[in-house]
Protein backbone atom coordinates (compact mmCIF):
# COMPACT_ATOMS: atom_id res chain seq x y z
CA UNK A 1 0.00 0.00 0.00
CA UNK A 2 1.24 3.43 -0.89
CA UNK A 3 1.07 6.06 1.78
CA UNK A 4 0.21 9.51 0.50
CA UNK A 5 3.04 11.99 0.78
CA UNK A 6 2.39 14.93 3.02
CA UNK A 7 2.19 18.32 1.26
CA UNK A 8 5.26 19.49 3.11
CA UNK A 9 7.41 16.84 1.48
CA UNK A 10 6.26 17.68 -2.03
CA UNK A 11 7.33 21.31 -1.65
CA UNK A 12 10.05 21.95 -4.24
CA UNK A 13 13.46 22.14 -2.66
CA UNK A 14 14.97 25.47 -3.61
CA UNK A 15 18.64 24.96 -4.34
CA UNK A 16 20.63 28.16 -4.38
CA UNK A 17 22.17 29.03 -7.73
CA UNK A 18 25.80 27.90 -7.93
CA UNK A 19 27.71 30.92 -6.71
CA UNK A 20 30.33 30.87 -9.46
CA UNK A 21 27.87 30.43 -12.31
CA UNK A 22 26.48 33.31 -14.35
CA UNK A 23 23.86 33.01 -17.06
CA UNK A 24 23.30 29.71 -18.78
CA UNK A 25 26.75 28.20 -19.27
CA UNK A 26 29.44 30.47 -17.85
CA UNK A 27 31.51 30.16 -14.69
CA UNK A 28 33.34 33.11 -13.18
CA UNK A 29 36.51 32.41 -11.25
CA UNK A 30 36.33 34.04 -7.82
CA UNK A 31 40.09 34.01 -7.44
CA UNK A 32 41.28 33.52 -11.02
CA UNK A 33 43.92 30.80 -11.43
CA UNK A 34 47.03 31.80 -13.32
CA UNK A 35 49.22 30.13 -15.90
CA UNK A 36 52.45 29.60 -14.01
CA UNK A 37 54.28 28.00 -16.91
CA UNK A 38 53.72 26.83 -20.44
CA UNK A 39 55.60 24.86 -23.03
CA UNK A 40 54.91 23.95 -26.63
CA UNK A 41 56.69 21.77 -29.12
CA UNK A 42 55.84 21.11 -32.73
CA UNK A 43 56.91 19.12 -35.76
CA UNK A 44 59.03 20.49 -38.61
CA UNK A 45 56.07 21.54 -40.78
CA UNK A 46 54.58 23.66 -37.99
CA UNK A 47 58.04 25.04 -37.23
CA UNK A 48 58.33 26.16 -40.86
CA UNK A 49 54.95 27.92 -40.66
CA UNK A 50 54.32 31.61 -39.93
CA UNK A 51 54.25 31.02 -36.14
CA UNK A 52 57.40 28.87 -36.10
CA UNK A 53 59.40 31.29 -33.97
CA UNK A 54 56.70 31.40 -31.28
CA UNK A 55 56.99 27.74 -30.29
CA UNK A 56 59.40 26.69 -27.58
CA UNK A 57 60.78 23.71 -29.45
CA UNK A 58 60.66 22.53 -33.05
CA UNK A 59 61.44 18.89 -33.81
CA UNK A 60 63.64 18.19 -36.81
CA UNK A 61 61.73 15.03 -37.70
CA UNK A 62 58.26 13.92 -36.61
CA UNK A 63 59.19 10.45 -35.34
CA UNK A 64 61.78 11.85 -32.91
CA UNK A 65 63.87 8.63 -32.86
CA UNK A 66 60.97 6.70 -31.31
CA UNK A 67 59.85 3.24 -32.45
CA UNK A 68 56.42 4.49 -33.54
CA UNK A 69 54.53 7.70 -34.30
CA UNK A 70 52.40 7.09 -31.23
CA UNK A 71 55.43 6.85 -28.95
CA UNK A 72 56.74 10.04 -30.51
CA UNK A 73 53.47 11.80 -29.70
CA UNK A 74 53.58 10.54 -26.10
CA UNK A 75 57.18 11.71 -25.78
CA UNK A 76 56.18 15.13 -27.09
CA UNK A 77 53.47 15.42 -24.46
CA UNK A 78 55.75 14.21 -21.66
CA UNK A 79 58.40 16.72 -22.67
CA UNK A 80 55.88 19.57 -22.83
CA UNK A 81 54.45 18.68 -19.41
CA UNK A 82 57.82 18.37 -17.69
CA UNK A 83 59.03 21.61 -19.23
CA UNK A 84 55.84 23.50 -18.31
CA UNK A 85 56.19 22.32 -14.71
CA UNK A 86 59.82 23.38 -14.69
CA UNK A 87 58.97 26.73 -16.27
CA UNK A 88 56.57 27.30 -13.37
CA UNK A 89 59.44 26.60 -11.01
CA UNK A 90 57.71 23.54 -9.59
CA UNK A 91 58.72 19.94 -9.24
CA UNK A 92 56.54 16.99 -10.28
CA UNK A 93 55.50 16.22 -6.65
CA UNK A 94 54.14 19.78 -6.27
CA UNK A 95 51.46 19.11 -8.87
CA UNK A 96 48.11 17.78 -7.61
CA UNK A 97 46.48 16.77 -10.87
CA UNK A 98 47.29 16.12 -14.51
CA UNK A 99 44.54 16.53 -17.13
CA UNK A 100 45.38 15.56 -20.68
CA UNK A 101 44.03 14.15 -23.89
CA UNK A 102 44.78 13.56 -27.55
CA UNK A 103 43.06 12.28 -30.68
CA UNK A 104 43.97 8.61 -30.56
CA UNK A 105 41.70 5.74 -29.60
CA UNK A 106 41.45 5.57 -25.80
CA UNK A 107 43.71 8.69 -25.72
CA UNK A 108 46.80 6.51 -26.02
CA UNK A 109 49.40 9.29 -26.09
CA UNK A 110 48.06 10.93 -22.93
CA UNK A 111 47.88 7.58 -21.10
CA UNK A 112 51.46 6.67 -21.99
CA UNK A 113 52.61 10.15 -21.07
CA UNK A 114 50.74 10.08 -17.73
CA UNK A 115 52.32 6.70 -16.97
CA UNK A 116 55.81 8.15 -17.16
CA UNK A 117 54.98 11.45 -15.44
CA UNK A 118 53.26 9.88 -12.42
CA UNK A 119 50.93 12.74 -11.41
CA UNK A 120 47.33 11.73 -10.47
CA UNK A 121 45.63 11.75 -13.84
CA UNK A 122 42.29 12.37 -15.52
CA UNK A 123 42.24 11.55 -19.22
CA UNK A 124 40.00 13.87 -21.22
CA UNK A 125 38.70 13.80 -24.78
CA UNK A 126 37.24 16.72 -26.66
CA UNK A 127 38.86 16.22 -30.07
CA UNK A 128 40.39 19.57 -31.05
CA UNK A 129 38.74 21.25 -28.04
CA UNK A 130 40.83 19.18 -25.61
CA UNK A 131 43.15 22.05 -24.61
CA UNK A 132 40.18 24.28 -23.83
CA UNK A 133 38.55 21.43 -21.95
CA UNK A 134 41.71 20.88 -19.89
CA UNK A 135 42.14 24.57 -19.10
CA UNK A 136 38.44 24.87 -18.18
CA UNK A 137 38.44 21.83 -15.90
CA UNK A 138 41.80 22.81 -14.44
CA UNK A 139 40.68 26.35 -13.66
CA UNK A 140 37.43 25.08 -12.12
CA UNK A 141 39.23 22.51 -9.96
CA UNK A 142 41.68 25.16 -8.77
CA UNK A 143 39.09 27.83 -8.11
CA UNK A 144 36.83 25.27 -6.49
CA UNK A 145 39.56 24.60 -3.96
CA UNK A 146 40.24 21.01 -4.99
CA UNK A 147 43.84 21.56 -5.99
CA UNK A 148 46.62 24.10 -5.81
CA UNK A 149 48.57 23.13 -8.88
CA UNK A 150 47.28 21.43 -12.02
CA UNK A 151 48.99 20.63 -15.28
CA UNK A 152 46.95 20.25 -18.43
CA UNK A 153 48.15 19.12 -21.83
CA UNK A 154 46.93 18.18 -25.29
CA UNK A 155 48.67 16.69 -28.28
CA UNK A 156 48.12 15.52 -31.80
CA UNK A 157 50.40 14.05 -34.41
CA UNK A 158 49.78 14.17 -38.13
CA UNK A 159 50.88 10.60 -38.78
CA UNK A 160 49.03 8.97 -35.86
CA UNK A 161 45.83 10.80 -36.72
CA UNK A 162 45.99 10.08 -40.46
CA UNK A 163 46.36 6.35 -39.99
CA UNK A 164 43.59 6.18 -37.43
CA UNK A 165 40.99 8.53 -38.90
CA UNK A 166 41.74 8.44 -42.60
CA UNK A 167 44.09 6.41 -44.78
CA UNK A 168 47.66 5.08 -44.56
CA UNK A 169 50.21 7.90 -44.77
CA UNK A 170 51.85 6.63 -47.95
CA UNK A 171 48.61 6.20 -49.89
CA UNK A 172 48.68 8.30 -53.07
CA UNK A 173 45.36 10.15 -52.81
CA UNK A 174 44.33 13.77 -53.15
CA UNK A 175 42.89 15.55 -50.14
CA UNK A 176 39.78 17.64 -50.73
CA UNK A 177 40.23 21.42 -50.57
CA UNK A 178 38.08 21.52 -47.42
CA UNK A 179 40.29 19.06 -45.52
CA UNK A 180 42.43 20.29 -42.64
CA UNK A 181 45.96 19.20 -41.83
CA UNK A 182 46.44 17.56 -38.42
CA UNK A 183 49.10 19.45 -36.51
CA UNK A 184 52.05 17.58 -35.03
CA UNK A 185 52.42 19.32 -31.73
CA UNK A 186 51.88 19.28 -28.01
CA UNK A 187 51.27 22.05 -25.53
CA UNK A 188 51.15 21.98 -21.74
CA UNK A 189 50.13 24.60 -19.23
CA UNK A 190 50.94 24.61 -15.53
CA UNK A 191 47.99 26.23 -13.75
CA UNK A 192 48.07 27.52 -10.18
CA UNK A 193 45.19 28.53 -7.93
CA UNK A 194 44.83 32.30 -7.56
CA UNK A 195 46.09 32.35 -3.98
CA UNK A 196 49.13 30.16 -4.62
CA UNK A 197 52.18 32.40 -4.35
CA UNK A 198 54.53 32.75 -7.31
CA UNK A 199 57.11 30.12 -8.12
CA UNK A 200 58.73 28.80 -4.97
CA UNK A 201 62.41 29.29 -5.78
CA UNK A 202 64.39 26.22 -6.55
CA UNK A 203 61.60 23.64 -6.43
CA UNK A 204 62.29 22.51 -9.97
CA UNK A 205 65.36 20.34 -10.18
CA UNK A 206 68.50 21.97 -11.50
CA UNK A 207 68.37 19.63 -14.48
CA UNK A 208 64.86 20.63 -15.60
CA UNK A 209 65.55 24.31 -14.92
CA UNK A 210 68.60 24.22 -17.14
CA UNK A 211 66.63 22.32 -19.76
CA UNK A 212 63.86 24.88 -19.79
CA UNK A 213 66.25 27.81 -19.94
CA UNK A 214 68.03 26.14 -22.83
CA UNK A 215 64.78 25.44 -24.67
CA UNK A 216 63.30 28.85 -23.88
CA UNK A 217 60.46 27.72 -21.61
CA UNK A 218 58.13 30.42 -20.49
CA UNK A 219 56.93 31.57 -17.10
CA UNK A 220 53.80 33.64 -17.52
CA UNK A 221 52.53 34.23 -13.99
CA UNK A 222 50.55 37.34 -14.91
CA UNK A 223 48.02 35.61 -17.16
CA UNK A 224 44.87 34.39 -15.50
CA UNK A 225 41.81 32.34 -16.46
CA UNK A 226 38.87 34.48 -15.42
CA UNK A 227 35.86 32.83 -17.07
CA UNK A 228 34.94 29.44 -18.44
CA UNK A 229 31.98 28.86 -20.76
CA UNK A 230 31.17 25.19 -21.12
CA UNK A 231 29.79 24.44 -24.55
CA UNK A 232 26.74 22.44 -25.59
CA UNK A 233 26.85 19.99 -28.45
CA UNK A 234 25.64 21.54 -31.69
CA UNK A 235 24.91 19.40 -34.73
CA UNK A 236 23.36 20.84 -37.87
CA UNK A 237 23.60 17.55 -39.73
CA UNK A 238 27.07 17.83 -41.27
CA UNK A 239 28.42 14.42 -42.26
CA UNK A 240 31.55 15.17 -44.27
CA UNK A 241 34.60 13.97 -42.34
CA UNK A 242 36.81 15.80 -44.85
CA UNK A 243 35.13 19.10 -44.01
CA UNK A 244 34.98 19.37 -40.22
CA UNK A 245 35.03 23.16 -39.92
CA UNK A 246 31.34 23.63 -40.77
CA UNK A 247 30.43 20.82 -38.35
CA UNK A 248 32.05 22.79 -35.50
CA UNK A 249 31.09 26.31 -36.58
CA UNK A 250 27.60 26.24 -35.01
CA UNK A 251 29.11 25.14 -31.67
CA UNK A 252 31.69 27.93 -31.86
CA UNK A 253 29.03 30.54 -32.67
CA UNK A 254 26.77 29.21 -29.92
CA UNK A 255 29.48 29.32 -27.27
CA UNK A 256 30.67 32.81 -28.27
CA UNK A 257 27.12 34.24 -28.27
CA UNK A 258 26.21 32.48 -25.01
CA UNK A 259 29.41 33.72 -23.39
CA UNK A 260 28.65 37.31 -24.39
CA UNK A 261 25.06 36.98 -23.12
CA UNK A 262 26.10 35.35 -19.85
CA UNK A 263 28.75 37.93 -19.05
CA UNK A 264 26.95 40.93 -20.50
CA UNK A 265 30.04 41.70 -22.54
CA UNK A 266 30.52 42.82 -26.15
CA UNK A 267 32.91 41.54 -28.77
CA UNK A 268 34.83 44.81 -28.26
CA UNK A 269 35.57 43.81 -24.65
CA UNK A 270 38.04 41.32 -26.12
CA UNK A 271 41.23 42.06 -27.98
CA UNK A 272 40.81 38.76 -29.77
CA UNK A 273 38.33 35.93 -30.00
CA UNK A 274 40.18 32.90 -31.24
CA UNK A 275 38.58 29.61 -32.18
CA UNK A 276 40.57 26.40 -32.51
CA UNK A 277 40.39 24.87 -35.07
CA UNK A 278 37.67 25.71 -37.53
CA UNK A 279 39.96 26.21 -40.50
CA UNK A 280 39.11 28.65 -43.28
CA UNK A 281 35.77 27.12 -44.27
CA UNK A 282 34.59 26.72 -40.68
CA UNK A 283 35.70 30.23 -39.72
CA UNK A 284 33.72 31.68 -42.60
CA UNK A 285 30.68 29.68 -41.46
CA UNK A 286 31.13 30.93 -37.88
CA UNK A 287 31.22 34.51 -39.20
CA UNK A 288 27.98 33.92 -41.10
CA UNK A 289 26.21 32.38 -38.09
CA UNK A 290 27.36 35.15 -35.75
CA UNK A 291 26.25 37.82 -38.23
CA UNK A 292 22.87 36.12 -38.58
CA UNK A 293 22.41 36.77 -34.84
CA UNK A 294 23.46 40.40 -35.20
CA UNK A 295 27.00 40.04 -33.88
CA UNK A 296 29.79 40.97 -36.28
CA UNK A 297 33.15 40.19 -34.70
CA UNK A 298 35.04 41.68 -37.66
CA UNK A 299 38.81 41.40 -37.35
CA UNK A 300 38.63 40.39 -33.70
CA UNK A 301 37.68 36.82 -34.61
CA UNK A 302 40.32 34.48 -35.92
CA UNK A 303 41.17 30.79 -35.75
CA UNK A 304 44.20 28.78 -34.60
CA UNK A 305 43.91 26.48 -37.62
CA UNK A 306 44.08 29.46 -39.97
CA UNK A 307 47.02 31.05 -38.13
CA UNK A 308 49.35 28.07 -37.85
CA UNK A 309 50.19 27.42 -41.52
CA UNK A 310 50.82 29.37 -44.67
CA UNK A 311 48.09 27.61 -46.63
CA UNK A 312 49.35 28.53 -50.08
CA UNK A 313 52.96 27.62 -49.49
CA UNK A 314 52.48 24.68 -47.13
CA UNK A 315 49.67 22.97 -49.04
CA UNK A 316 47.49 22.57 -45.97
CA UNK A 317 44.19 23.34 -47.72
CA UNK A 318 41.60 24.64 -45.22
CA UNK A 319 44.00 24.92 -42.28
CA UNK A 320 45.40 23.12 -39.28
CA UNK A 321 43.49 20.86 -36.90
CA UNK A 322 44.02 18.44 -34.05
CA UNK A 323 44.31 18.87 -30.28
CA UNK A 324 47.87 20.07 -30.74
CA UNK A 325 46.89 22.93 -33.05
CA UNK A 326 45.00 25.14 -30.61
CA UNK A 327 47.28 23.98 -27.77
CA UNK A 328 50.47 25.24 -29.41
CA UNK A 329 48.94 28.36 -30.96
CA UNK A 330 47.41 29.38 -27.63
CA UNK A 331 50.29 28.43 -25.33
CA UNK A 332 53.06 29.36 -27.74
CA UNK A 333 51.95 32.30 -29.85
CA UNK A 334 48.98 33.92 -28.07
CA UNK A 335 50.41 33.58 -24.57
CA UNK A 336 53.51 35.44 -25.72
CA UNK A 337 51.36 38.24 -27.11
CA UNK A 338 49.44 38.43 -23.82
CA UNK A 339 52.68 38.38 -21.90
CA UNK A 340 54.19 41.15 -23.99
CA UNK A 341 51.08 43.27 -23.56
CA UNK A 342 49.96 43.17 -27.20
CA UNK A 343 46.68 41.69 -25.96
CA UNK A 344 45.09 42.16 -22.56
CA UNK A 345 42.08 39.94 -22.72
CA UNK A 346 41.24 37.17 -25.15
CA UNK A 347 38.43 34.66 -25.47
CA UNK A 348 39.79 31.30 -26.53
CA UNK A 349 37.12 28.98 -27.94
CA UNK A 350 38.39 25.43 -28.40
CA UNK A 351 36.22 23.59 -30.92
CA UNK A 352 35.94 19.84 -31.35
CA UNK A 353 34.37 17.63 -34.01
CA UNK A 354 33.38 14.65 -31.89
CA UNK A 355 33.24 12.01 -34.59
CA UNK A 356 34.85 8.62 -34.78
CA UNK A 357 35.55 6.53 -37.88
CA UNK A 358 32.78 4.18 -36.69
CA UNK A 359 30.17 6.92 -36.26
CA UNK A 360 31.12 8.30 -39.66
CA UNK A 361 30.82 4.90 -41.37
CA UNK A 362 27.46 4.32 -39.73
CA UNK A 363 26.19 7.54 -41.27
CA UNK A 364 25.97 9.60 -38.07
CA UNK A 365 26.25 13.34 -38.39
CA UNK A 366 29.11 15.04 -36.58
CA UNK A 367 28.48 16.45 -33.09
CA UNK A 368 30.42 19.68 -32.59
CA UNK A 369 31.42 21.23 -29.29
CA UNK A 370 33.15 24.45 -28.24
CA UNK A 371 34.37 25.58 -24.84
CA UNK A 372 35.26 29.19 -24.08
CA UNK A 373 38.09 30.36 -21.80
CA UNK A 374 38.85 33.98 -20.98
CA UNK A 375 42.54 34.72 -20.52
CA UNK A 376 43.44 38.07 -19.09
CA UNK A 377 46.79 39.57 -18.28
CA UNK A 378 47.04 40.72 -14.69
CA UNK A 379 47.96 44.31 -15.42
CA UNK A 380 44.55 45.01 -16.93
CA UNK A 381 42.72 42.93 -14.36
CA UNK A 382 43.32 45.54 -11.70
CA UNK A 383 42.32 48.39 -14.01
CA UNK A 384 38.85 47.04 -14.66
CA UNK B 1 17.09 31.12 -25.23
CA UNK B 2 18.03 29.24 -28.37
CA UNK B 3 19.58 31.16 -31.24
CA UNK B 4 17.88 31.20 -34.62
CA UNK B 5 20.63 29.25 -36.38
CA UNK B 6 20.11 26.27 -34.09
CA UNK B 7 16.86 25.60 -35.94
CA UNK B 8 18.43 25.58 -39.41
CA UNK B 9 17.43 22.42 -41.28
CA UNK B 10 20.41 20.30 -42.39
CA UNK B 11 19.77 20.91 -46.13
CA UNK B 12 19.65 24.69 -45.55
CA UNK B 13 22.89 24.65 -43.60
CA UNK B 14 24.39 22.34 -46.23
CA UNK B 15 23.57 24.90 -48.88
CA UNK B 16 25.29 27.63 -46.83
CA UNK B 17 28.37 25.42 -46.51
CA UNK B 18 28.35 24.65 -50.23
CA UNK B 19 28.53 28.35 -51.04
CA UNK B 20 31.60 28.81 -48.83
CA UNK B 21 33.48 25.65 -49.78
CA UNK B 22 36.42 26.10 -52.15
CA UNK B 23 35.62 24.56 -55.52
CA UNK B 24 37.69 21.53 -56.52
CA UNK B 25 39.92 22.20 -59.52
CA UNK B 26 38.14 19.67 -61.74
CA UNK B 27 39.63 20.59 -65.11
CA UNK B 28 43.20 20.74 -63.83
CA UNK B 29 42.71 17.42 -61.98
CA UNK B 30 41.26 15.77 -65.09
CA UNK B 31 44.09 16.96 -67.33
CA UNK B 32 46.79 15.85 -64.88
CA UNK B 33 45.06 12.50 -64.36
CA UNK B 34 44.83 12.01 -68.12
CA UNK B 35 48.48 12.87 -68.74
CA UNK B 36 50.02 10.91 -65.84
CA UNK B 37 47.65 7.97 -66.24
CA UNK B 38 48.42 7.93 -69.94
CA UNK B 39 52.17 8.01 -69.28
CA UNK B 40 51.92 5.07 -66.87
CA UNK B 41 49.96 3.11 -69.47
CA UNK B 42 52.43 4.07 -72.19
CA UNK B 43 55.25 2.87 -69.94
CA UNK B 44 53.37 -0.43 -69.56
CA UNK B 45 52.98 -0.69 -73.31
CA UNK B 46 56.72 -0.10 -73.85
CA UNK B 47 57.47 -2.82 -71.28
CA UNK B 48 55.05 -5.18 -73.00
CA UNK B 49 56.71 -4.68 -76.39
CA UNK B 50 60.15 -5.11 -74.83
CA UNK B 51 59.13 -8.40 -73.21
CA UNK B 52 57.68 -9.54 -76.56
CA UNK B 53 60.87 -8.61 -78.36
CA UNK B 54 62.82 -10.59 -75.73
CA UNK B 55 60.90 -13.61 -76.94
CA UNK B 56 58.22 -14.00 -74.27
CA UNK B 57 54.88 -15.34 -75.53
CA UNK B 58 52.12 -12.74 -75.48
CA UNK B 59 50.32 -14.03 -72.38
CA UNK B 60 53.55 -14.20 -70.36
CA UNK B 61 54.55 -10.73 -71.56
CA UNK B 62 51.23 -9.38 -70.20
CA UNK B 63 51.84 -11.00 -66.81
CA UNK B 64 55.45 -9.80 -66.74
CA UNK B 65 54.34 -6.24 -67.53
CA UNK B 66 51.72 -6.28 -64.77
CA UNK B 67 54.28 -7.73 -62.36
CA UNK B 68 56.88 -5.09 -63.20
CA UNK B 69 54.37 -2.25 -62.80
CA UNK B 70 53.22 -3.66 -59.44
CA UNK B 71 56.86 -3.84 -58.37
CA UNK B 72 57.46 -0.24 -59.46
CA UNK B 73 54.37 0.95 -57.55
CA UNK B 74 55.55 -0.90 -54.44
CA UNK B 75 59.09 0.44 -54.76
CA UNK B 76 57.95 4.05 -55.16
CA UNK B 77 55.59 3.62 -52.19
CA UNK B 78 58.43 2.25 -50.07
CA UNK B 79 60.63 5.17 -51.07
CA UNK B 80 57.84 7.54 -50.05
CA UNK B 81 57.40 8.98 -53.56
CA UNK B 82 54.09 7.49 -54.64
CA UNK B 83 51.99 9.66 -52.30
CA UNK B 84 53.65 12.74 -53.80
CA UNK B 85 52.85 11.47 -57.28
CA UNK B 86 49.29 10.66 -56.19
CA UNK B 87 48.79 14.15 -54.82
CA UNK B 88 49.80 15.54 -58.18
CA UNK B 89 48.13 13.06 -60.51
CA UNK B 90 45.04 11.97 -58.55
CA UNK B 91 43.10 9.29 -60.39
CA UNK B 92 45.91 9.16 -62.96
CA UNK B 93 48.07 7.24 -60.50
CA UNK B 94 45.28 5.56 -58.50
CA UNK B 95 43.50 3.77 -61.34
CA UNK B 96 46.46 1.97 -63.01
CA UNK B 97 47.76 -1.23 -61.41
CA UNK B 98 50.57 0.78 -59.77
CA UNK B 99 47.88 2.49 -57.67
CA UNK B 100 46.54 -0.90 -56.59
CA UNK B 101 50.05 -1.83 -55.55
CA UNK B 102 50.40 1.46 -53.65
CA UNK B 103 47.18 0.85 -51.72
CA UNK B 104 48.41 -2.54 -50.48
CA UNK B 105 52.02 -1.59 -49.75
CA UNK B 106 51.06 1.69 -48.03
CA UNK B 107 48.71 -0.24 -45.72
CA UNK B 108 51.29 -2.94 -45.05
CA UNK B 109 53.92 -0.33 -44.19
CA UNK B 110 51.54 1.61 -42.02
CA UNK B 111 50.46 -1.30 -39.85
CA UNK B 112 53.77 -3.17 -39.59
CA UNK B 113 54.19 -1.96 -35.99
CA UNK B 114 51.02 -3.80 -34.98
CA UNK B 115 52.73 -7.10 -35.88
CA UNK B 116 52.67 -9.48 -38.85
CA UNK B 117 49.32 -11.10 -38.00
CA UNK B 118 46.94 -8.38 -36.88
CA UNK B 119 49.00 -5.60 -38.42
CA UNK B 120 50.38 -6.40 -41.85
CA UNK B 121 48.27 -9.53 -42.43
CA UNK B 122 44.92 -8.14 -41.38
CA UNK B 123 45.32 -4.51 -42.43
CA UNK B 124 47.13 -4.96 -45.75
CA UNK B 125 43.85 -4.99 -47.67
CA UNK B 126 41.94 -2.24 -45.88
CA UNK B 127 41.99 -0.12 -49.03
CA UNK B 128 42.33 -2.79 -51.73
CA UNK B 129 40.04 -5.29 -50.00
CA UNK B 130 36.74 -3.96 -51.38
CA UNK B 131 38.24 -3.85 -54.90
CA UNK B 132 39.22 -7.52 -54.58
CA UNK B 133 35.94 -8.67 -53.02
CA UNK B 134 33.71 -7.00 -55.56
CA UNK B 135 36.12 -7.67 -58.43
CA UNK B 136 36.16 -11.42 -57.70
CA UNK B 137 32.39 -11.46 -57.21
CA UNK B 138 31.77 -9.72 -60.50
CA UNK B 139 34.13 -12.01 -62.39
CA UNK B 140 32.51 -15.08 -60.84
CA UNK B 141 29.05 -13.82 -61.81
CA UNK B 142 30.15 -13.06 -65.36
CA UNK B 143 31.81 -16.46 -65.60
CA UNK B 144 28.63 -18.18 -64.42
CA UNK B 145 26.48 -16.14 -66.83
CA UNK B 146 28.84 -16.99 -69.67
CA UNK B 147 28.72 -20.71 -68.78
CA UNK B 148 24.90 -20.72 -68.67
CA UNK B 149 24.27 -18.55 -71.72
CA UNK B 150 26.82 -20.20 -73.95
Amino acid sequence: MITPVSPQETMPVVTPKPEKKVGAQTYVMTDPPYIAGAYTLVGPKEGAGPLGAAFHQVLSEPQWQEPSWERAEAKMMTTAVEAAIAAAGWGIPDVDLFLAGDLLNQIMAANISARSIGIPFFGIFGACSTMAQGLALGAMLLDGGFAHRVVTAASSHHHTAERQYRVPNELGTQRPMTAQWTVTGSGAAALAAGQVPGPPAGTGTAETQAYVEGAGGQSTANIRVTHVTVGKIMDLGQKDAANLGPAMAPAAAHTILTHLQDTGRQVSDYDLIVTGDLGQVGLEMAFQLLRSEGTDPGKRLTDCGVLIYNHERQDTHAGGSGCGCSAVVLLGYLLRLLNEGAYHRILFVGTGALFSPTSFQQGESIPGVAHGIVLESQTTMWQH
Amino acid sequence: MPFNFEKLAPPVFDQMVKEVKPKPTVLKNAVLAFVVGGLICALGQIMFFSYLSMGLPEQDATSATAGTLVFLGALLTGLGWYDTLGKFAGAGSIVPITGFSNSIVASALEFKREGYIFGVGAKMFIIAGPVLVYGFMTSALIGLTYYLVR
